[in-house]
């Protein structure tokens, strides 16, 4: 379980995220709404302690992220696997170096064996003979889904996913979506999706969630999000330039 | 009211400029603590220290040897004009080896290698820290300092010397062909004073300045290169701080290792 307790974060004394409080349940995938610029990109940074808060605390199984030392954080980091906007492959590596080296970090295990885990992986991504190719050479989508790929070959008990659909068109984005969904049904994480693609959001999340003004306005089951009678939520998802959302 | 605004604004920048010296030096010296840091955690990265050496060392080759090469055979022309006017030019040869072991060959290496190398370590650490590379790093565990600092770091103080020697002795010849072939000076002398007063310390002093260069530019190099923000536009601006502030704290620290080692 995650817990994001009374989580606060200004930057140059604009508060983006003020005393915040969310729960992030374990082997669902909760999507995270909200506009650009509104600190869900902020909120995903402080669950894997990129960024350190005002003031708050982040649980992880009850271990406050932000108390431990730096090689209790990169063992506690261990567990999780993320995937960047723009997938942040590191671009001196090709695509099967990229996905390899978490292993080659922190696996001792044979050659070929890592062979077998990061070929068996780009099949699971769809990526099966791309992985001589470097990161400049493929497209958005194949990108992502390399990060996809390099995120979970340590098999990680909790997936971050840093707007996963952004940039892309929609029968790529549908495409990372269902890709979401059957890596979830087969390795059983705990997800937590920041996006904000509403029907991306309908269409993976278990449990969505939305943040407007450094807080969570609206928690709940993907059905019960649909039928919100927030106006702020009804106007965001509605699209709509009119109502209680400034611009 | 604006007059005293305007009387106070030069104090005003001084302030600023003490405040942005001593969070700057402040922060390196952090940064260097936690680079000691990854080194006692895990060591060395091997594979990527080997790397940078080549790609200091062995890639600046060319630059390294040309810049000696030219500089030599210079300090051989000019030496011989002041020389000859007082009847001494059989002292060329210690005139360019000294200048070249004590100060040109570890000062210019310094430089050419910030120039090709430190703005190399920054844009490329800077361009990783704006498409979001380092936090990758971070998110699988791997400290990036160990990972793209420490190697870095090390492999510049470890060639920096070997580079500087090889830059000094490069001009040591280039002097000795101005000497002997366009002068017409006579070689045993060149070689012969050489030996005459160029003694052990001048070269040993000479290495430990470059490995003092080595670390300054390595140092302030991936130093500005974490510190990269604003895209594109701020991996320009990292960098020219890098090569500009490498380039400077080397001659500064020229003078201070000069007065103290010599």
């Amino acid at each position: 379980m995650i817990i994001l307790d009374k989580l606060s974060k200004s930057f140059n004394g604009i508060k983006v995220l003020d005393d915040l409080n969310i729960k992030f349940e374990d082997k669902k995938i909760t999507v995270v709404i909200g506009r650009s610029g509104g600190g869900k990109s902020v909120m995903l940074k402080h669950i894997i302690g990129l960024m350190q808060p005002d003031s708050g605390r982040v649980l992880i199984n009850g271990l406050d992220i932000n108390l431990l030392k730096k090689k209790e954080l990169n063992e506690l980091r261990k567990k999780f696997g993320m995937v960047f906007q723009d997938g942040a492959l590191l671009d001196s590596l090709n695509v099967f170096e990229n996905v390899a080296f978490p292993l080659r970090r922190h696996m001792k295990i044979s050659e070929n064996e890592i062979k077998k885990k990061v070929f068996s992986v780009l099949e699971d991504v769809g990526l099966e003979g791309h992985d001589k190719k470097m990161p400049s050479e493929i497209s958005g989508g194949m990108r992502k889904r390399v990060g996809v790929a390099r995120a979970l070959i340590l098999n990680p008990e909790i997936m971050l996913f840093d707007e996963p659909t952004t940039g892309l068109d929609p029968i790529m984005s549908d495409v990372i979506n269902n890709l979401i969904i059957s890596m979830h049904d087969k390795f059983n994480f705990t997800g937590i999706i920041i996006s904000h693609d509403i029907a991306g959001a309908y269409k993976t999340g278990d449990i969505i969630a939305m943040l407007y003004d450094g807080k969570i306005i609206e928690y709940g089951p993907s059905e019960d999000f649909k039928n919100s009678v927030n106006p702020v939520v009804k106007q965001f998802v509605s699209g709509s330039m009119t109502g209680p959302i400034s611009i | 009211m604006n007059i005293i605004i305007k009387l106070l604004s030069p104090f005003e920048k001084i302030g600023n400029f003490v405040i942005y010296t001593v969070n700057e030096l402040g922060s390196i010296v952090i940064y260097m603590w936690d680079m000691m840091l990854s080194i006692a955690a895990y060591f060395v990265n091997l594979e990527n220290l080997i790397d940078q050496m080549i790609f200091i060392g062995m890639d600046s080759f060319y630059v390294v040897g040309l810049t000696g090469l030219f500089t030599g055979m210079v300090l051989s022309l000019q030496a011989y004009y002041a020389a000859k006017i007082v009847g001494v030019t059989y002292m060329i040869g210690p005139t360019v080896a000294l200048s070249m072991l004590r100060e040109l060959g570890p000062v210019l290496t310094a430089l050419m290698i910030t120039a090709r190398c430190g703005s190399s370590m920054a844009s490329e650490i800077g361009t990783m820290k704006v498409t979001e590379q380092i936090d990758a790093l971070e998110v699988m565990a791997v400290d990036p300092y160990y990972f793209l600092s420490v190697p870095r770091v090390l492999a510049a103080m470890i060639m920096l010397p070997l580079m500087a020697v090889l830059c000094s002795l490069i001009g040591i010849i280039g002097g000795y062909i101005v000497y002997v072939y366009f002068l017409g000076l006579n070689h045993v002398t060149y070689i012969d004073k050489i030996y005459q007063y160029v003694k052990l310390s001048d070269i040993y002093n000479g290495l430990l300045k470059a490995v003092f260069f080595g670390a300054i530019l390595s140092i302030i190099s991936t130093y500005k290169g974490f510190q990269t923000s604003g895209g594109a536009k701020g991996v320009g601006k990292f960098t020219t701080q890098a090569v500009v502030l490498s380039s400077v704290y080397i001659l500064f620290a020229d003078y201070l290792l000069t007065s103290i080692l010599f």
